[in-house]
């Protein structure tokens, strides 16, 4: 790929700005399934573009005593972190930027957000906004370790660390959602709790420390982390659904070139849909469960399920190979 | 790990109303926490003491939202006692009826809430909802969803026609659905089990020892109810029986409340299938002769008491309400010692708070704990010096 292409491929579509107008997609229909789930109208199409422009241009309140350049530049770090993530997701095709390892590149960009929330309660020197900081990093060490080894055990089988790799090799094979159902689950499960979303919204708890490090979030500082989280979201399920559903590559050779790309966008709409489907699902059939019944759940039966996994693919590589 | 206090309230989103814990916790365990329930005095019983009988029941019906016909029905009950007056049998029966429609929709609202201090905001919106049905029915039958005031001295002030009866029955037929549902949705969801089991326990001999009332003592094996132990209105003549629980925590309280809703729903249409004929009212006198009543009902959150003392006039010289939130109140400060901070929410919910009705001023001298009355010259001068000394610094 040339130079400018490449730069409309980072700067455009399918990067940065599609990205954002993408996140705010997702947010809608987010907001508007769980809305119908629970019997309520729902926001219109254009409500959270609405409320980032809002929030956009209210006023930043700054405390007494926070280092205001800090928090100003987190929100911006989270972001461009996200964004830098998604580069590496195949969206119309393989990602032009694909190489050995950005699997686990993604991985960590991902884990950004969730480390900078943390500095944003610390930074924010109120006791809600500390809590829930606190709260969010013990999450994070909880989650984390079943999320990585569910989305690796696809990387053991494919022996490349790249998910365009993945995303090929599944062209060939059965989708990993049907050779690993078991890490396809702790995936979805871990991607929930990445995304502090219920039952795994543990850190934002309303009813119990207001809004946690969102607490003393305000004007362009609040818009940008919203803005971030949701990018997040659409990495997260595009990521998902590369890795385990077989992302927007199909079995066929199509011809020509831009008709492939066309029918692998909407493959990838369609496949992040659905994982977003499953996600406000869980969102909505449940409520929120406290941070030591997670860290029961969570090392007892999501990180026990993705060892298994990961034992069951290195049986099923020594059969294959010994075959 | 160091001990950190977090201020609850009296601006929260977890509280509905102005309350205040001042919380100290080590790491997510509560190690103690300090009570402040006054925010929102605004002097009903001593505004109840300027009016006659007839102005006080409107007054009394404002004094909560939820349990607006609780209120009026313990007064008028109270008064009618001392004016030794019989109340027509079909008056008795529409009090019933309203009342109990008012306890399920008190207790819909409450798991409403109970689901929403957990996250779980679909059985919010969906209890809420269903709320609408019952506030329907209310609005037909009395002409308003909130405050009734289908109550008055001497009977009731509208009678049920037999078009609004017929289709108060096809609303309970939907509303049984519902209820049927939640009941299964409390059984069977597991998120909804792990923060409620075991969460905020409470004892028997505890529930007794602080003088809990209504689903909390209930839901801890106390099998009391004034419905049924002193029966007022039409209930000695309804079948029903009384829920009790022996879980002890939240999650016993929830049974409680469903389970009670059932009971009600069956009074509900016992009441209406019943309904004997004759007058909604009688006249009553504008004057009480002298007289000290305890009039007690069973409001939906439990026992609600009132102390009446009339003197010859068409005023009251006295009245006292004693709120069941004031008697469970205790009962909360202790079972919170203990638990996580997440099940702060949950468990100060659990005993369906009312903090306006709940909020009593009594000027009282430290040393000698003797009660006094302040003028308002001196409660002026005290306000300023608060404000100077307290809470300037």
């Amino acid at each position: 790929m040339d130079a400018p292409l490449l730069a409309i491929y980072i700067l455009i579509f399918p990067g940065f700005l599609f990205l954002a107008a993408f996140a705010f997609f997702l947010e809608f229909l987010d907001r508007k399934i769980t809305a119908r789930m629970q019997h309520r109208v729902g926001p219109p199409f254009v409500q959270p573009f609405a409320d980032y422009i809002k929030t956009l241009a209210k006023e930043v309140i700054d405390l007494k005593g926070v280092d205001r350049k800090a928090l100003d530049a987190a929100p911006l770090l989270a972001m461009a972190a996200v964004m830098t993530a998604f580069l590496y997701v195949p969206i119309i095709g393989r990602s032009p930027l694909a190489f050995q390892g950005d699997l686990a590149v993604v991985l960590y960009l991902l884990t950004l957000p969730t480390i900078i929330l943390f500095i944003i309660g610390w930074l924010s020197r109120n006791i809600f906004a500390t809590m829930g900081g606190v709260r969010a990093v013990t999450q994070m060490f909880i989650y984390e370790v079943p999320f990585f080894l569910a989305l690796i055990t696809p990387a053991i089988m494919v022996g490349s660390w790249s998910i365009s790799d993945i995303v090929t090799w599944q062209q060939h094979n059965l989708w990993f959602a049907v050779l690993q159902p078991i890490g396809f689950i702790v995936a979805l499960i871990g991607l929930q709790a990445k995304l502090e979303r219920t039952p795994f919204d543990i850190p934002e708890a309303e009813t119990e420390i207001v809004a946690g490090p969102w607490t003393e979030l305000t004007g362009r500082r609040l818009a940008l982390m919203h803005l971030a989280l949701d990018m997040a979201m659409v990495t997260g399920c595009a990521l998902v659904a590369a890795v385990f559903l077989g992302g927007p590559l199909t079995p066929w050779t199509i011809t020509p070139d831009w008709f492939a790309g066309i029918v692998g966008f909407l493959l990838f709409l369609v496949k992040t849909l659905l994982v977003l489907l499953i996600l406000s699902s869980i969102t909505v059939a449940s409520g929120r469960i406290r941070i030591d019944q997670l860290n029961d759940m969570g090392w007892k039966y999501l990180a026990s399920a993705a060892l298994i996994q990961i034992g069951i693919v290195l049986m099923m590589n020594y059969l294959w190979v010994g075959a | 790990m160091p001990e950190v206090h977090i201020p609850i309230g009296p601006q929260h989103p977890a509280l509905k109303e102005p309350v205040n814990f001042k919380v100290v916790v080590e790491g997510e365990k509560i190690v103690s926490l300090d009570l402040d329930i006054s925010y929102t005095h605004r002097g009903i019983e001593k505004a109840a003491e300027q009016r006659d009988f007839i102005r006080v029941v409107p007054l009394l019906a404002r004094v909560c939202g939820i349990c607006s016909h609780s209120h009026t029905t313990a007064f008028v009950k109270g008064i009618e006692e001392a004016m030794k007056i019989e109340v027509p049998a079909r008056a008795q029966y529409i009090r019933t009826i309203v009342a109990e429609m008012e306890r399920m929709h008190s207790h819909l609202l409450w798991l409403g809430v109970a689901a929403h201090e957990i996250g779980f905001n679909t059985l919010f919106m969906w209890t809420w909802r269903d709320r609408e049905i019952i506030q329907d029915m209310l609005e037909e039958m009395t002409g308003n969803r909130v405050v009734y005031g289908i109550n008055e001295v001497g009977g009731v002030r509208r009678d049920l026609t037999p078009a609004l009866i017929s289709r108060s029955f096809e609303h309970l037929t939907k509303l049984e659905d519902r209820l049927a549902k939640y009941v299964d949705m409390v059984i069977s969801d597991e998120t909804l089990k792990m923060r409620f089991c075991g969460v905020g326990k409470l004892t028997r001999e505890e529930a007794l020892k602080y003088g809990t009332v209504g689903p909390t003592a209930r839901a801890s094996g106390v099998d009391y109810d004034v419905r049924r132990d002193e029966p007022y209105l039409a209930y000695a003549e309804v079948p029903w029986k009384v829920v009790t629980d022996t879980n002890g925590d939240v999650y016993g309280r929830t049974l409680v409340r469903i389970g009670e809703m059932q009971e009600s729903l069956k009074i509900v249409r016992y009441c209406l299938e019943n309904l004997p004929g004759g007058l909604i009212s009688v006249p009553a006198p504008r004057t009480a002769p002298a007289a000290e009543i305890l009039s007690r009902i069973e409001a939906p959150r439990g026992e609600l008491v009132q102390f009446i003392r009339t003197n010859n006039t068409d005023k009251v010289e006295r009245l006292d309400i004693r709120t069941p939130t004031l008697a469970n109140w205790t009962s909360v400060a202790v079972s919170l010692v203990n638990q996580n901070i997440a099940d702060i929410p949950v468990i100060v919910a659990a005993i369906d708070p009312c903090m306006s009705c709940t909020s009593r001023i009594t000027v009282m001298n430290r040393k000698d704990t003797k009660t006094c009355v302040m003028t308002w010259d001196e409660l002026r001068k005290h306000g300023r010096n608060l404000y100077q000394k307290e809470w300037r610094a």
